[in-house]
């Protein structure tokens, strides 16, 4: 038999309850420990930029702006300047992206449009392996395997486009026995390895967009008659602008930073050319792999001072990078 | 309409008129009908035909080009030659019954295959570069089982071995992961579960972080921790380097995971009456498993490969330190960057099969990352795996 319960008729009347929006107990605790962890992080990396500029105050206050004009790395005669290494840095940094962007563009197109279904996830795994190959195995890579080729194909260059001037070496290109070791070491040898590490980061970057491009469009432009090149060009390019510019200054950033392979590579000089074919360039990393071990007191200031001047760079062009992938139409959800 | 009705016509009306006019399409009773393509994805015969022999063509007329006509001596040469000559084949065959459109599409198309062939090329080549030059010292057991204590650069392989730069990079690595997997989740788990404006701030410090060159870190653990403090150069301080290089690294990878965790989980959770902990605990953090450990181990992978900051904080001792807070103990990376720059013939195989050892390193992280990436549903247990090999062999005897 069912019981109805029976009316309080001398209950209290009913108070709302007060609903609190606080965290109480053990969220307090985790609240307060994820935000000191967050905090502490903000401390270690925020602490190695502001601890970078600290640093370069002195150097700057010590070399004023010859700091950005002079050449030579000189602790004894105290002439020490980084434009010669900034340059180089350029140099190398775009005969990597001269090669890799063409590549990165290629094969994330053969990825996202060329490859048949069942390929796919292999090689964008393959892609990801050659990123997490170490940097020092493509070092060895580009100075055992590729530099003797390297410098053939300077030769080659020379002789026949050696009237530009970034082509020109300091060598006869028609001498009976060519002058090898002129044509290795170079800036062009460099970075050739480092378009090896650069090519993965920026295809992937490409090939995620180009991946997102919406089918009804794709469909579209061949139900319009149009080939595949055509459908790549009308409509898968345009609408990954956005990543391929993003993708290239991403691999931009990583091809400045660079250190070990292009240490191995080059031969060091102090010199600000052209000649991107010829022995000897120097970069900023590699100055710092170089020298760090001599430098006391104002070197080594100086030596930081270089090192923030790289960081700001890299930092301004991956920022770069992730406001156009961001504010590009196909942006949405990328996270490279 | 036949074809005679149509003929009068033209010849007595002028051109203009007809053009006006509209065409009807005349049924050609002569002409057998046109074959159906068996399948629209699949080429032609003659499409097929064009390719194949577009290369074939190139092949011999490359070779007759580089070894015949020019001084082009060598297989870059040869490579090279083929693909001009593969390309220009393929534009006049194309050419010959198709439009200009048809041309550039099949181009574009060799193009962009060549260019990936050319990649692929360039990473089997890393990787069979490195096997082929560093199996030699590979083979003799105390490869693994030494160091190179009281072992000269030019000593025979069947002396010494990178024990202790095996022990080094494990010790480094180990250090720099207990340090980077807490703080790295923690401030993802900040910066997804509690957000806020400090949170912001974080992840914006974080992604500029993620720009500093390694070198850079290494640098500012040199002048912080062995100049301004006065610690020698040290294990730890290696591991101090790929920390801060790794930190920022994982830090992103792991809030990018979290954030792809669906949020109508974590409100089930929340509705059910867990705690905030709770949920992250047991809804967020097990759901963004395979995510984690992926991005933990690329991130690994990465620290175990970096020379630039080792180079600077630590030293290349030839003896082993298990110590990581006093003596100069070598990696994997850097031992290969010193004995490659002695020059010295047997110690730059050594310094191949150190940087075979490396590759294998990486990749059985990497292979783990995937599997681990894999999604839950086509993942098979072991003992799935074997019994499936079991039945594989029961039905085959």
């Amino acid at each position: 038999m069912t019981t109805l319960p029976r009316e309080h008729l001398d209950a209290v009347e009913a108070v709302p309850r007060v609903l609190a929006s606080t965290n109480t107990g053990s969220d307090r605790v985790f609240a307060y420990v994820a935000r000191s962890t967050g905090a502490t992080v903000l401390v270690i990396t925020g602490g190695i930029g502001v601890f970078l500029a600290v640093q370069s105050v002195p150097t700057l206050k010590h070399y004023g702006l010859h700091f950005f004009t002079q050449t030579q790395w000189q602790p004894d005669a105290d002439k020490l300047g980084i434009a010669a290494v900034l340059v180089g840095t350029l140099e190398v940094a775009m005969v990597a992206m001269a090669i890799a962007f063409p590549l990165a563009l290629a094969t994330a197109l053969f990825i996202s449009e060329y490859a048949p279904a069942k390929l796919r996830s292999t090689l964008i795994s393959l892609v990801d392996l050659m990123a997490a190959v170490p940097s020092i195995i493509y070092g060895l890579w580009g100075f055992f395997l590729v530099e003797p080729h390297a410098s053939e194909m300077a030769l080659f260059l020379q002789r026949h486009f050696g009237f530009l001037p970034f082509f020109h070496i300091g060598a006869d290109p028609n001498a009976a026995v060519w002058d090898r070791s002129r044509y290795t070491a170079s800036a062009f040898c460099a970075g050739i390895a480092v378009a090896m590490m650069v090519l993965p980061m920026s295809c992937a970057v490409m090939r995620q967009v180009f991946s997102q491009t919406p089918d009804g469009e794709k469909e579209a432009a061949l139900a319009l008659g149009s080939t595949r090149w055509g459908m790549i060009r009308t409509v898968v390019i345009p609408f990954g602008r956005g990543g391929i510019i993003g993708g290239t200054m991403l691999g931009l950033g990583r091809a400045l930073g660079e250190t070990i392979a292009v240490l191995l590579i080059i031969s060091p000089e102090f010199l600000i050319k052209p000649r991107i074919l010829e022995i000897g360039t120097n970069t900023v990393s590699a100055l710092i792999a170089g020298q760090f071990g001599e430098a006391t007191g104002i070197q080594l200031s100086a030596l930081l001072t270089a090192g923030f001047v790289l960081f700001i760079i890299t930092l301004i062009v991956n920022t770069l990078a992730a406001i156009v992938v961001n504010r590009s139409r196909s942006g949405a959800g990328t996270d490279a | 309409m036949t074809t005679t009705h149509q003929g009068t016509y033209q010849g007595e009306i002028t051109q203009a008129v007809v053009l006006e006019r509209t065409h009807v399409p005349v049924l050609a009773e002569d002409v057998s009908p046109a074959v159906p393509r068996a399948s629209l994805r699949r080429p032609t015969p003659q499409q097929r035909f064009v390719g194949i022999g577009s290369w074939a063509g190139a092949l011999a007329m490359a070779w007759v080009i580089c070894e015949r006509m020019l001084p082009l001596p060598g297989p870059t040469w040869f490579v090279m030659t083929t693909l001009v000559m593969g390309m220009l084949l393929t534009a006049v065959t194309t050419a010959m019954t198709g439009s200009m459109i048809e041309v550039r599409d099949r181009l574009a198309s060799t193009v962009i295959t060549a260019a990936t062939l050319l990649v692929g090329f360039a990473l089997v080549t890393t990787l069979a570069f490195v096997f082929a030059r560093g199996w030699k010292p590979l083979t003799h057991l105390n490869f693994f089982t030494h160091d190179m204590a009281g072992v000269g650069p030019s000593d025979p392989l069947n002396k010494g071995g990178v024990l202790h730069a095996i022990v080094g990079s494990l010790i480094e690595v180990g250090i720099a992961t207990a340090i980077t997997l807490p703080l790295g989740v923690g401030t993802a788990v900040f910066m997804t579960e509690i957000g806020g404006r400090f949170a912001g701030l974080v992840r914006t410090v974080v992604e500029a972080m993620t720009a500093l060159p390694s070198i850079v870190a290494g640098l500012f653990i040199y002048s912080v921790f062995i100049i301004a403090l006065g610690f020698p150069r040290s294990g730890l301080a290696a591991a101090m380097a790929l920390s801060v290089m790794m930190l920022p690294i994982i830090a992103r990878a792991s809030d990018v995971v979290l954030r792809v965790v669906p949020g109508g989980l974590r409100e089930a959770s929340l509705a059910l009456g867990a705690s905030r902990w709770k949920t992250v605990w047991y809804v967020v953090l097990p759901t963004a498993r395979p995510g984690l450990a992926t991005a933990l181990i690329l991130g690994i992978a990465r620290g175990v490969g970096e020379t630039s900051p080792v180079l600077i904080t630590s030293g290349a001792a030839s003896f082993m330190v298990t110590d990581p807070r006093s003596g100069v103990m070598n990696s994997l990376p850097l031992y290969i960057f010193t004995t490659v720059r002695s020059g010295v013939p047997v110690a730059i195989d050594r310094a191949f099969g150190t940087a075979a050892v490396l590759l294998a390193l990486v990749l059985v992280l990497f292979i783990t990352a995937r599997l681990l990436a894999r999604p839950r549903g086509n993942r098979r247990s072991l003992t799935g795996r074997v019994r499936a090999l079991l039945s594989l062999n029961r039905k085959t005897t």
